[in-house]
């Protein structure tokens, strides 16, 4: 049993068992990739190459387009079919490098080293920025400008974000298990950075496969601790994390780095002990393809750039025609029109339902139950901000502290009116904050 | 490839729990107290009653939305849990056409002229009792049990008189339909709390502020007699377990909850001790109500981070 936890949460079936114990096995692309040059947070990247260049594995085709922002690298070997607008898998269109996959996999050259001693501080730091790191669980923040905090030297915690809390979602589970070497050596290099700090795995107390086998793994790693937490969405919240595992709250306001800690999710610290010991740039990731409307559902290590189509055809196509296609968890992801999109750094997985949840209800009035006040992790009031919302009220919105809300999603969850809470109060913090930064 | 499927906004997925089980299981949580109403009062056909003033409930919500060419919303079963609350808040003599009337004016007036489910500012069924009892008080305050027309243990505990707590549990007494056994309103309060579609922040402050109110003002002082006769008597019970706790009419904040639990309390004990009738549940309620959006409005909670609840 975990007690450590915030308030609220929900607790959804969480469907891990379709596909946990799936060994993650290596998906080879079979037709043009398509690498979006904006797959994380901040400017995009700019293109380093032309139509009919030919390219290696692991070369760079776009360039940090500043310091907020993450360059991009081939995954195969080809020829540059141009620059297309394309879908996304989070709906927009987007700019895409094209490239022709060869089937060779040629490699460029890259620079391991054998101990961080080799490199300086200035080194680590560039290389996980010219590997294209970025926040691999959802939100795509470059890495390399999380690990430059004003005051490096009042960082605490390194926190390894383990709870993989959306339902479904079983990537991060299998990297534990299957690579806990280089996630604890990508828990290295980050402590390297920080000389007071320490490491947290934070993992929820439903993995205890994974919980045992890092226990043991870091047994003679002297600033390494495991943390057990309760299972509960949204525990991998990075503020709710953060409280959960030390117990210091954080407001929209601040930066993980005021409260002393760093939070890095499981895919981003084994791309950072790619990019680090190895010199390999982001070039795959570990998706889950799951739901009830997929044949044999799996996980599956992806190149990036790899059309979606291809994951479903990997595990086994269709059973039944879905109703719904996400990309990345249920509580949290994006529904897709089609499967017609590139995986990203950011897509954690593949979900496939034959039903519709959603579209199934239809929103009836608030009946004032409370029970989205009672799961809001961020001690919200969710049925009147989204009242606020409807009504473009910014200024209540903002005055009922909106702007907090981290769109978990668990009060349209609970919400027995099924109201879409999260999508109101959502829109109108779009908005709001986009005004914010115009003033 | 252009599978079009559909697109909505996360989340994804959904909770079981709707709007209309949720009053499905109100509805059977008030089935004790309804059952034992029917059969403590049969001799005065108290089961008409109940049936003609929850139909009417129904029927006019269906008719209204009807005229109105809106969406019926019957089949979230609301209206019916106001009918049936209503009933058990009459006695059971009273002439069916003012329980009609009763459920008209809790449905209409209340409910549908301000905008329908959720945008009500007072208990529908507790609203049309206080309408009743101002417009026929005579009928209103007319109790009978088995053949016997009397005063409510209530109104005699008021009078000074002694009363019997072990009857007064079980409910062979005079009364309104529903209120007369804690015992049957008890077994469906729990059922409600173990459902999860109550919990004990309002009706525990609501009591507990009670009995700390009677203890000091009611000239007896800790007697665990009087404080069990108060508790039993008249429809405490009934209007802190299905009454207060009703959502729409109550503050959504936990703090306010509490607040609104006390002012409950306080109201209730002010009028069973120094107001002029015995009762002062109802009053006590709908006045409360009228607190909320202020209640809500001090009682706003301080998010996580900003020294919030964690």
């Amino acid at each position: 049993m975990g007690f450590l936890t915030f308030k609220g949460g929900i607790h959804p079936n969480d469907g891990k068992s379709l596909s946990k114990d799936q060994a993650i096995t290596e998906l080879l692309p079979k037709s043009d990739l398509l690498y979006p040059l904006s797959q994380h947070i901040g400017a995009p990247a700019n293109p380093v190459v032309q139509k009919g260049d030919h390219v290696l594995k692991g070369q760079k085709i776009a360039e940090a387009g500043g310091f907020v922002s993450a360059p991009v690298y081939s995954s195969v070997s080809g020829t540059v079919k141009g620059v297309e607008t394309r879908l996304n898998p989070t709906g927009s269109k987007v700019a895409c490098i094209v490239i022709e996959n060869d089937g060779n996999y040629e490699e460029t050259e890259y620079e391991p080293i054998k101990s961080l001693e080799e490199l300086t501080r200035e080194d680590i730091l560039n290389r996980i920025a010219e590997a294209g790191i970025v926040g691999m669980g959802g939100a795509g923040f470059p890495t390399r400008v999380k690990l430059s905090p004003k005051e490096p030297e009042k960082i605490d915690y390194i926190i390894a974000n383990c709870a993989e809390c959306e339902p479904y979602i079983t990537a991060d589970y299998r990297r534990m298990l299957e690579y806990t070497e280089e996630l604890v050596s990508g828990m290295r290099v980050i402590l390297s950075l920080f000389e007071h700090a320490k490491g947290v795995f934070a993992i929820e107390d439903n993995k205890k496969e994974c919980i045992e086998k890092l226990k043991d793994s870091i047994k003679d790693e002297l600033r390494m601790e495991v943390q057990v937490l309760q299972t509960k969405y949204p525990q991998g919240a990075e503020r709710q994390l953060i409280y959960a595992s030390t117990k210091r709250a954080i407001h929209s306001g601040m930066l993980p780095a005021d409260a002393g800690c760093i939070v890095d999710n499981v895919e981003t610290l084994v791309g950072i002990h790619y990019a680090v010991m190895e010199g390999r740039p982001l070039m795959e990731r570990v998706v889950t393809v799951s739901g009830d409307a997929i044949q044999h559902p799996g996980n599956f290590k992806v190149l990036l750039g790899t059309n979606q189509q291809e994951l479903v055809e990997a595990a086994g196509g269709f059973k039944t025609e879905p109703q719904k296609v996400i990309s990345g968890g249920p509580m949290m992801g994006f529904a897709m029109m089609t499967l017609d999109t590139p995986v990203t750094k950011t897509s954690s997985s593949l979900l496939a339902f034959s039903e519709d949840a959603v579209a199934k209800e239809k929103p009836a009035p608030c009946i004032n139950c409370g029970r989205c006040v009672e799961v809001c992790p961020c001690r919200l009031i969710p049925a009147r901000l989204a009242d606020y919302g409807e009504r473009h009220d910014q200024e209540t919105f903002a005055a009922q502290n909106g702007l907090e809300c981290v769109e978990c999603g668990s009060c349209s969850y609970v919400c027995p009116a099924k109201r879409p809470l999260k999508q109101s109060i959502g829109a109108m913090r779009k908005i709001a904050l986009a005004n914010r930064k115009k003033n | 490839m252009n599978e079009n499927y559909n697109i909505s906004a996360s989340p994804h997925i959904r909770d079981k729990a709707t709007s209309s089980n949720l009053m499905l299981m109100v509805l059977i949580a008030l089935l004790p107290a309804t059952i034992f109403g029917i059969y403590n009062f049969r001799h005065e056909n108290a089961w008409l009653l109940v049936v003609v003033t929850t139909a009417v409930a129904v029927l006019s919500e269906y008719i209204y939305q009807k005229l109105m060419h809106k969406p019926v919303t019957i089949k979230d079963f609301s209206a019916a849990v106001t009918g049936l609350l209503l009933a058990l808040n009459l006695p059971p003599t009273l002439p069916l056409w003012m329980g009609a009337l009763g459920s008209i004016f809790a449905v209409i007036v209340v409910k549908q002229l301000f905008g329908g489910l959720g945008q009500n500012f007072m208990n529908p069924a507790l609203a049309a009792r206080c309408f009743l009892l101002i417009s026929f008080t005579g009928r209103m305050t007319y109790f009978v049990y088995d053949g016997v027309t009397g005063a409510t243990p209530l109104a005699n505990l008021k009078a000074g008189e002694t009363v019997d707590t072990m009857t007064m549990l079980l409910g062979n007494i005079r009364g309104t339909i529903g209120e007369t056994s804690v015992l049957a309103i008890m077994i469906g309060a729990m059922f409600l709390l173990l459902m999860g579609v109550i919990d004990l922040r309002i009706p525990g402050t609501y009591i507990v502020t009670f009995v700390v109110f009677i203890t000091i003002f009611g000239g007896h002082g800790f007697d665990a007699q009087y404080i069990t006769a108060h508790l039993c008597g008249g429809g405490l019970m009934l209007g802190a377990w299905f009454m207060a706790t009703d959502y729409v009419t109550s503050p959504i904040t936990f703090r306010g909850q509490i607040v609104y639990g006390v002012c409950l309390g306080l109201l209730t004990g002010l009028f069973r001790l120094f107001g002029g009738s015995a009762e002062g549940v109802s009053y006590a309620i709908i006045i409360s109500n009228l607190l909320v959006p202020l209640i809500e409005k001090v009682t706003l909670p301080k998010p996580f981070g900003k020294g919030g609840e964690k």
